[in-house]
């Protein structure tokens, strides 16, 4: 992890192991309140298992493409069980950043809310069952952008 | 029947030479090949994927070696005829031999054997003479120390004095990560040159139990590059080993590091080199891989020059690939010490004014060995020098290893342990190195050990189910024929034995493999279980035989040996196509 303690924490939600998702490392450290305790927790979000109703349950608008946004993923994972994603984004006025993988069963990975003022910058490890596009999703100034890219699971093995 | 040096210097009338500076003309038919003359003011060797291969070897090129999409007819991805008119190299001539398979066995006892530590050895020292010692980097892009009895036996070890023997200024990695991590920092206390490998961090457990790092801040594991004052100019090599190390080979032995591409690091690494370092030459030294580099080329800016390996395609030219910043040239340097890429610089401040290159092959007829190295190599292999030399069976046909769906090397392996372990199919993996033997040849203990030197050898028989086995089969195709050089790793297809299959290299994942049958002549039923062979597991424990002791057992019993029927692998849709000879 790189330690960001200069900057507010983003607030965190997320399920946990459970939902085939594993469970989330916080930026710097701190560790996302706890469902409970979370107002404004994004039940039906996380229930979707599609792109399309995950945003739509979320944000209620539609993404548009942004070459503004690093979603940084390795091409091929090294574990499906622990893939590292991270997500910046140099877009003013950021104030929220989700993670979706379509080829999960459940397609919201993760979602975090960012107070103003937060540096723009997360990072987590997801379980993927199977090669997917994994979409970082970033609302900013009121308006919803995304980028995509694809992480590989493969069997390993026989290479050369 | 071997040639004489005449022989070879009248058949050798191409030239090698291409790149960006013209060469200068001379005379064609008696030229001495090796007799490469001085280029501009920085001269680097390039060696790579020796494997091991300490003594001259027969090492024929794919006849197979198929590009798709983007991929389809450019370098590499060009055999035979269709290789030679690119190249603009004379059929029938050794550098036809040595960059292609045509009639390979006639051409192997014209030309004789390539490679060889004691004459590679000679011809470094004399293009290093060439250029003024001060003025030559020798740089190894890896695979060097495993793929022999010698390199297995010393874990590395016996390698690495090779290596210093030769001079390696620096290296990356591949195979020599196996022998586990502490057998590989021990190799590099040993390595004389400097390891180079700018993609490999410390995971995030390890970095938190303060593991081992050249950088605990950011993670970085190794030196990135070197670089080096040479003929007065500032030259900087940065080293990319193999990107999925812990993907095609077990977790096991590197727990604590990942890898990966890291195009975004690499460019911060290039960046900071053409700025605060101030290097007038950046080259690349990878194991990637050439479909992986030619992307890469394509999208990081400021690298002059990627001398490649991993995938074992011996390139006479390297591609010019044009990206944001400029261009850079991808070369590619062979494999089992066949070749040598041959770096000529022109460097001026700040930037590389010319590049020419020479990828020489390595004919061991033409190069005197060098006492030194030539006894090295003997001391290496003196402590199983009879176990090494027993002559198990003699070759009824060409068995090779080298291409993308099948080798008959491979179907011999296969056949081994159907029989040895009584099973219906057998897998083994599409290892791109490992020598071949020619038509009557002894095939030799030493020779079995070339095609299965790893560490993790045992074979094992599974029941599987064939839904179990097709999915094994696509995983490994989608790592050969994804139209993403990116996710390719830089294998070839995994090896069948008792089983034939057509296999479509355009399809998508999960729908390349179709019409599996069994020798029988049966379909593959999905749901029927299957007694299965194999080896070089990533994901079992270690514990059976070791497969060459299998194949040593088979082989003994055989006396001429040839595949018992040819892999049956039907290809779709390459029809044409310049990387398919039928």
């Amino acid at each position: 992890m790189h330690p960001r303690a200069d900057h507010h924490p983003p607030a965190i939600h997320t399920r946990r192991a459970a939902t085939r998702l594993l469970a989330l490392l916080g930026v710097a450290g701190f560790v996302g309140t706890a469902r409970a305790a979370a107002p404004g927790w994004p039940e039906e979000a996380f229930k979707q298992t599609s792109e399309a109703d995950a945003i739509k349950a979320l944000y209620g608008k539609s993404a548009a493409t942004s070459d503004k946004i690093t979603l940084e993923v390795p091409e091929i994972a090294e574990n499906g069980a622990v893939v590292p994603v991270s997500v910046s984004s140099s877009l003013a006025d950021v104030t929220a950043i989700s993670i979706l993988v379509p080829g999960n069963p459940l397609t919201l990975a993760a979602s975090y809310t960012l107070p103003a003022g937060t540096l723009p910058s997360i990072g987590c490890r997801l379980k993927m069952a199977k090669t997917s596009n994994v979409i970082a999703l970033v609302e900013a100034g009121g308006k919803l952008y995304s980028t995509s890219k694809e992480v590989k699971v493969t069997l390993g093995g026989c290479g050369g | 029947m071997r040639p004489s040096r005449r022989d070879l210097l009248k058949l050798l009338g191409a030239s090698a030479a291409a790149g960006v500076m013209p060469r200068p003309s001379r005379a064609q038919a008696n030229a001495d090949i090796y007799d490469i003359g001085r280029s501009g003011n920085v001269r680097l060797l390039h060696m790579t994927d020796t494997h091991g291969q300490t003594v001259p070897v027969h090492f024929r090129e794919p006849s197979v070696n198929i590009g798709m999409g983007e991929a389809r007819g450019r370098p590499p991805h060009l055999v035979g005829a269709a290789f030679l008119e690119h190249f603009g190299i004379a059929p029938g001539t050794a550098q036809a031999h040595a960059f292609t398979y045509l009639d390979f066995a006639e051409a192997a006892h014209r030309y004789g054997k390539m490679g060889g530590y004691a004459h590679l050895a000679t011809l470094i020292a004399r293009l290093r003479a060439e250029a003024g010692p001060a003025n030559t980097l020798l740089l190894d892009g890896g695979d060097s120390w495993q793929g022999s009895w010698t390199a297995h036996r010393t874990q590395g070890l016996g390698m690495v004095q090779l290596s210093n023997l030769l001079g390696v200024d620096a290296m990356t990695s591949h195979f020599e990560m196996t022998y586990g991590e502490e057998k590989f920092r021990a190799n590099l206390k040993a390595f004389k040159g400097t390891y180079i490998a700018q993609n490999v961090f410390l995971t995030d457990e390890a970095a938190f139990n303060g593991a081992e790092a050249l950088d605990p801040d950011s993670g970085r594991v190794f030196e990135p590059y070197i670089i080096r004052e040479v003929g007065g100019h500032r030259v900087a090599v940065i080293g990319q080993c193999f990107p999925y190390q812990p993907i095609a080979h077990p977790r096991r032995f590197v727990p604590d590091w990942t890898f990966g591409i890291r195009e975004a690091e690499m460019q911060k690494v290039v960046d900071k080199l053409r700025g605060a370092e101030r290097a007038d030459a950046v080259v690349l030294l990878s194991h990637n891989g050439m479909d992986v580099d030619l992307k890469l080329a394509s999208r990081v800016r400021g690298i002059d020059i990627i001398l490649g390996g991993h995938t074992h395609d011996g390139v006479p030219q390297p591609i010019t690939v044009a990206n944001p910043g400029g261009r850079t040239l991808v070369a590619n340097g062979g494999s089992n010490g066949k070749f040598l890429g041959v770096v000529d610089l022109d460097v001026g401040k700040g930037r590389v004014n010319g590049i020419r290159y020479t990828l020489a092959p390595v004919f061991s007829n033409l190069l005197p060995a060098d006492p030194a190295m030539a006894a090295q190599v003997a001391a290496l292999r003196q402590p199983d020098a009879a176990a090494l030399d027993e002559k198990l069976a003699s070759a009824g046909e060409l068995l090779y290893r080298r291409g993308n769906v099948a080798g008959t090397m491979d179907q011999v392996l296969c056949d081994a342990m159907m029989q040895e372990l009584n099973a219906q199919i057998a897998l083994s993996p599409g290892f791109r190195w490992g020598p071949s033997v020619l038509p009557g040849e002894a095939i030799t203990m030493d020779l079995v050990y070339a095609h299965t030197a790893i560490t993790y050898p045992d074979v094992y028989v599974q029941e599987m189910t064939g839904a179990a086995i097709k999915t094994i089969m696509e995983d490994v195709c989608d790592n050969l024929f994804n139209p993403d050089p990116y996710v390719q790793q830089g294998g070839d297809m995994v090896r069948m034995g008792g089983l034939d299959y057509a296999c479509t290299p355009g399809g998508s994942m999960g729908n390349r493999i179709t019409e599996l049958t069994l020798t029988d002549g049966t379909k593959l039923d999905a749901a029927k279980t299957y007694r299965v062979a194999g080896w070089a597991s990533v994901n079992l424990p270690q514990g059976g035989r070791p497969v060459w002791d299998v194949v040593a057992t088979y082989l003994r019993g055989q006396g001429e040996v040839r595949p018992r029927r040819p892999a049956g692998v039907k290809l779709n849709g390459v029809d044409g196509n310049p990387g398919y000879a039928a």
